[in-house]
């Protein structure tokens, strides 16, 4: 298989307002890889993806991409004017070459359909994260980079979040790139796990990661009350808290 | 002569509808409002500049409101001062020294009245021609960027991975945006061109049920306005540049005052 790394990140520093938000940070992401960024507010990790995506210039270092490469954005927070009137579909067709049946079947995949004729402004954060994911999907990315994916979605809609994106690396063959908060849901989740301190405190996998002193030490009692998060319920919620029979089930309605 | 008065009057208004309608949705959409008054009042400052060297007034407004443009753009990318501190500074420090630079001129009896609020029944042929040939220009611009533009209100840094030039764009907007401000100094004033830009939209958003279609209800609301304000101020001799905005200000309580489904 192509063991090459689809993103090489190498030796970043960015420093703001005389500050270094980051410093020596290097990594490898490979192809069908999820890898996740943890660490506490201020860590650098928003300005990390932004680095990576090419938002942001670093003051030093270099990320080199494949090329050709597809990237899927899944911003952490989309704020959107009411006085601006789309609907979740017309957001969705916003881009080059956007066919209506195509966006309807992510739509249908991601399990949005029944959300595609109301305002963006009206769903709630569950169906906006979803909205946002299927947008990241729509150009048949190789990578996912998404920023705190489960912001504002309840602990059993978040757990279901990040089912959904592992399934999506796996149905898509992409890598995944993703910042987070939800210490416990993300670990079941992950292969890699880097903790971003303004550098990189220590990394691994999520096993290995969370008995290491470095996160212990960053996360304090949080850290300690960890039990990878594989329970199961006899009933099922989606991401609005209602309950569902499938997982996955779309509403065509 | 009274009706070829008029006529050049409406005519200019439906120019100036063409192009504020387009841009006026994006300045309510962008929160640019601020943006549109601080360019208005650099326009001061550049009909300051014009009546020193005796130049045509829109070549001079447009010329300092590009200059402006480029100068915040640059000021906001360094992000020393919040946005509207330094929009503030601009756009009185421009007013103020247009004033101060009028008042220094030799010729003292400029009717400042006219620029700080308007004449469009004073509208002569060249400016007509000039609105006319804006008024294909900004809404053909708008058209061929209605996607960026719309997805970068929605979200720029997510626009800018999709492969959207934001700045290019960004600068192509405000420089439509400066030369609009410049034309509609002449029919609604310094004072008042920014009502133009975000009354229709603000009105048109009551029934609006897509992007394109808040576009056309602005552009009807718009046309509406002027014409009510030229007709009031044919009747009644008010000024007409105060008049279309207080039917555009009429319009815009009729409409949050009526039931949303007519």
């Amino acid at each position: 298989m192509n063991s090459s790394p689809i993103i090489q990140v190498h030796d970043i520093h960015v420093k703001r307002q005389g500050k270094w938000v980051l410093q020596n940070v290097s990594f490898e992401l490979f192809p069908k890889q999820i890898m996740t960024l943890i660490g506490p507010n201020g860590s650098g990790k928003t300005t990390l993806l932004k680095v990576v995506l090419g938002l942001t210039k670093p003051n030093q270092g270099t990320v080199r991409k494949q090329a050709k490469m597809n990237i899927g954005y899944m911003p952490q927070r989309l704020s959107i004017n009411t006085t601006l009137p789309i609907t979740v579909e017309k957001f969705l067709l916003l881009g080059k070459h956007r066919k209506k049946s195509h966006v309807a079947d992510k739509m249908a995949e991601i399990g949005i359909s029944h959300v595609a004729s109301h305002p963006i402004q009206s769903i709630s954060g569950g169906e906006l994260q979803r909205v946002l994911l299927t947008r990241a999907l729509l150009n048949q990315p190789h990578v996912l980079i998404l920023d705190e994916p489960t912001q504002g979605v309840d602990v059993n809609g978040q757990a279901e979040l990040y089912e959904l994106i592992s399934h999506i690396r796996d149905a898509y063959d992409c890598a995944v790139l993703m910042v987070s908060h939800d210490l416990h849901l993300v670990m079941a989740a992950t292969d890699q796990v880097i903790c971003l301190n303004n550098h990189i405190c220590c990394s691994g996998h999520p096993n290995s990661v969370s008995q290491h002193p470095a996160y212990l030490s960053l996360f304090g009692d949080a850290a300690n009350n960890i039990a990878t998060y594989t329970h199961h319920h006899n009933h099922h919620h989606d991401i609005d808290g209602s309950i569902v029979t499938h997982p996955k089930a779309s509403d065509d309605g | 002569m009274m009706d070829s008065l008029m006529l050049d009057a409406l005519l200019a208004g439906l120019c100036l509808a063409v192009m504020t309608a387009p841009l006026g949705v994006f300045v309510v959409w962008r929160r640019m409002s601020y943006f549109g008054d601080s360019l208005a009042h650099s326009a001061l400052l550049g009909l300051a500049i014009a009546l020193w060297l005796n130049i045509a007034h829109f070549l001079a407004i447009a010329a300092v409101s590009v200059l402006i443009v480029i100068v915040l753009m640059v000021l906001q990318k360094k992000q020393s001062l919040p946005n509207d501190t330094i929009l503030g500074i601009f756009s009185h420090t421009a007013l103020s020294t247009g004033l101060v630079m009028i008042s220094l001129l030799d010729t003292p009896n400029v009717d400042l009245m006219q620029f700080l609020l308007g004449d469009i029944l004073s509208i002569g042929p060249s400016e007509l021609w000039l609105l006319a040939s804006l008024s294909l220009i900004v809404p053909i611009t708008i058209a061929l960027t209605w996607r960026a533009l719309l997805l970068m209100t929605v979200h720029c840094e997510l626009a800018q991975v999709e492969g959207i030039a934001v700045t290019r764009i960004h600068l192509i907007f405000s420089l439509l945006l400066a030369f609009v401000i410049a034309m509609g100094m002449k029919v609604v004033g310094i004072l008042l061109i920014t009502s133009l830009l975000i009354i229709p939209p603000a009105t048109a958003r009551r029934f609006a049920k897509s992007p394109e279609h808040m576009v056309f209800l602005s552009f009807a609301i718009s046309c509406c306005s002027i014409l009510a304000g030229i007709l009031a101020s044919f009747w009644y001799d008010t000024p007409p540049g105060p008049s279309i905005v207080v039917g555009a200000a009429s319009l815009f309580i009729v409409a949050w005052s009526l039931p949303r489904r007519l």
